[in-house]
């Protein structure tokens, strides 16, 4: 496989992933309804003692973030129902790149996630959300980097589940809220036991979530944001690893 | 490029299910030149999908090689791929997608630039009669617009060589009549070799000049709709009398012309089959004018490739029918 053809190959199946969307631009907003749902039901009940702060300012990080955890969780469904109805079979024929099949679904996820944190600030700004534009960019690159990850997992788990549609809901649905709260994406995990802050540091979120609240509130160079970029990478590398040989494996 | 288009020896494929190996595809040859239409027959399991999809490189041989357009499908499938189409028994287009999207897009997958693609994916729209229904979304598409859809991507890189795994399979037969014009159509047009699978024996009939018939994963017959006829079964004669004693009377002269083929009777009717019997019939009469035996009524059925199958292998072809490909297949 050589470099280019690599590269276009990529951005072939990134141009077809992307086109539903870009001729749906609704499409979006679907996957952002819970994620909406928790900043108007969710935040009003925060009081700010308990973040130390602003909670307002402590939650919109969090609801971008879940935001886009969602959307790439989900996303595998599309590949999931392709293999059902032999799209992605006729995929398999042709003679675009493996890897380019994973890495160019994967790098779409990353425009539907800007849509979303967009829509997102602008809903919160008028009830008082303040953001440093430098480090909502950078936040939002980091967010970009993570979407590619999670969406090359979301892809990896639809390859193994093939035809079982429950298999793929099930391992995503236990997956997704156990990652979310440890995170301390609802609520701060300074104030619970031992084992939760422990297990907290060991979940690759966490330094994400953590990395967008210092970036949105102007905090630009820290080992805070950082660790966020370090954690998105870690997460976008290691998924589209996986993916890559799944789809080598599922190939043939 | 030699004339050899498809070169298979010895291809095997195992499937483990349930902890029990299944031999899906055991051994078998095939060539195809430059040039044909072939199809691959037989009954639901008999491992026509396995080898088709052993040849388009979707999945690996356990034993056995192909070459495939020049290239061996295990050991370079970029190769295979890029000169091949294949329409899968799915459907190709994604639901989400509209029409010409999806073929622009199926020609950007074969490295067209974006100019070449869509120029080639207009022209496969207005061939397969797609105008009306190109911008719309894949989804809102009837089945055999789909299926029309299907055949212009496997087409859209104008392939030397094209599969098309059961292709009619669900189409009312309007549509499947529709969808054998533009198969024929096609290859009067560019030549395409291409390589289908079905159970449909009137299909096969209609639409191959040579039918490869594949029972428990070999091949068990393999020539032209005609041939396999004549070499394997013949013209069914059934003789109707006025009286059974006439019938009795008639089966002596029948046998002469019978030779060891059964003669079955039926009340007052005979059926024997024969080989040459639409040429053999009007003998048959004179003889049994002669021994004063009246026949009331004559018909000569030719044979179809179920009789062949059935003489073949002692089942029906249509046996189990409809039924599914299963796991193995």
């Amino acid at each position: 496989m050589s470099g280019s053809t690599f590269v276009s190959d990529t951005g072939a199946v990134f141009s077809r992933e992307l086109r539903p969307v870009l001729r749906d631009p609704f499409s979006v907003i679907f996957s952002m309804v819970q994620p909406l749902i928790f900043l108007a039901l969710f935040a009003p009940l925060l009081p700010d003692s308990v973040v130390g702060g602003s909670a307002l300012q402590w939650f919109v990080p969090s609801i971008l973030v879940m935001s886009c955890l969602f959307g790439a969780s989900a996303t595998g469904s599309n590949l999931l129902f392709e293999i059902q109805t032999g799209s992605h079979e006729r995929m398999l024929v042709s003679p675009l790149s493996r890897p380019a099949l994973i890495v160019g679904r994967a790098l779409k996820e990353i425009v539907p996630m800007f849509a979303q944190a967009l829509i997102i600030v602008l809903v919160a700004v008028p009830f008082g959300f303040r953001l440093n534009v430098a480090g909502a960019l950078l936040g939002l690159v980091i967010l970009g980097v993570f979407s590619v990850g999670i969406g090359a997992l979301s892809y990896t788990l639809a390859l193994a589940s093939k035809n079982k549609e429950w298999l793929f809901w099930t391992v995503q649905q236990t997956v997704l809220f156990p990652v979310l709260l440890l995170a301390g994406m609802m609520l701060p995990v300074e104030g619970g036991p031992a084992w939760l802050r422990t297990a907290s540091l060991f979940n690759p979120l966490t330094y994400v979530v953590d990395a967008q609240r210092a970036l949105f509130g102007g905090e630009l160079m820290s080992a805070t944001v950082a660790g966020g970029l370090a954690a998105a990478l870690l997460v976008a590398v290691a998924g589209l690893a996986i993916g890559t040989r799944a789809i080598r494996r599922a190939g043939a | 490029m030699t004339s050899t288009m498809i070169r298979a020896s010895g291809l095997t494929r195992h499937f483990n299910v349930k902890k029990e190996k299944v031999e899906a595809v055991s051994g078998l040859d095939l060539h195809v030149e430059h040039g044909e239409l072939v199809a691959l027959l037989g009954p639901n399991g008999a491992g026509k999908s396995t080898t088709l999809r052993m040849l388009t490189t979707l999945l690996r041989p356990t034993s056995g090689t192909a070459l495939v357009a020049g290239h061996d499908v295990s050991t370079e499938p970029k190769a295979v791929r890029r000169r091949i189409g294949y329409i899968g028994q799915g459907n190709g287009a994604g639901h989400s997608q509209r029409a010409s999207d999806e073929l622009i897009s199926q020609g950007r997958a074969y490295g067209l630039t974006a100019a070449a693609a869509k120029e080639r994916a207009t022209e496969l729209i207005g061939t397969l009669g797609l105008d009306a229904v190109a911008g719309r979304v894949v989804s809102s598409l009837s089945g055999g617009q789909r299926r029309r859809l299907d055949i212009a991507m496997g087409l859209i890189h104008t392939p030397p060589l094209l599969f098309l795994d059961e292709p009619s399979t669900g189409l009312d037969p309007q549509n499947r009549a529709n969808l054998a014009e533009h198969v024929r159509g096609l290859r009067e047009a560019s030549g395409t070799t291409m390589v289908l699978t079905t159970h449909y024996l009137e299909e096969a009939d209609q639409l191959a000049e040579r039918v490869v018939i594949i029972d428990h994963g070999t091949v068990i017959a393999d020539d032209t709709p005609a041939a396999l006829k004549s070499a394997h079964a013949g013209d069914r004669v059934s003789l109707l009398f006025d009286h059974e004693h006439d019938a009795r009377k008639a089966t002596a002269t029948i046998g002469t012309f019978a030779g060891t083929a059964p003669i079955r009777h039926q009340g007052s009717g005979i059926q024997v089959e024969l080989r040459d019997g639409a040429q053999l019939t009007p003998k048959l009469l004179r003889a049994l004018d002669d021994a004063l035996v009246p026949v009331a009524g004559v018909e000569v059925a030719r044979p179809t490739l179920d009789d062949v199958f059935l003489s073949l292998t002692g089942r029906s072809l249509r046996e189990g029918e409809p039924g599914s490909e299963g796991t193995v297949a």
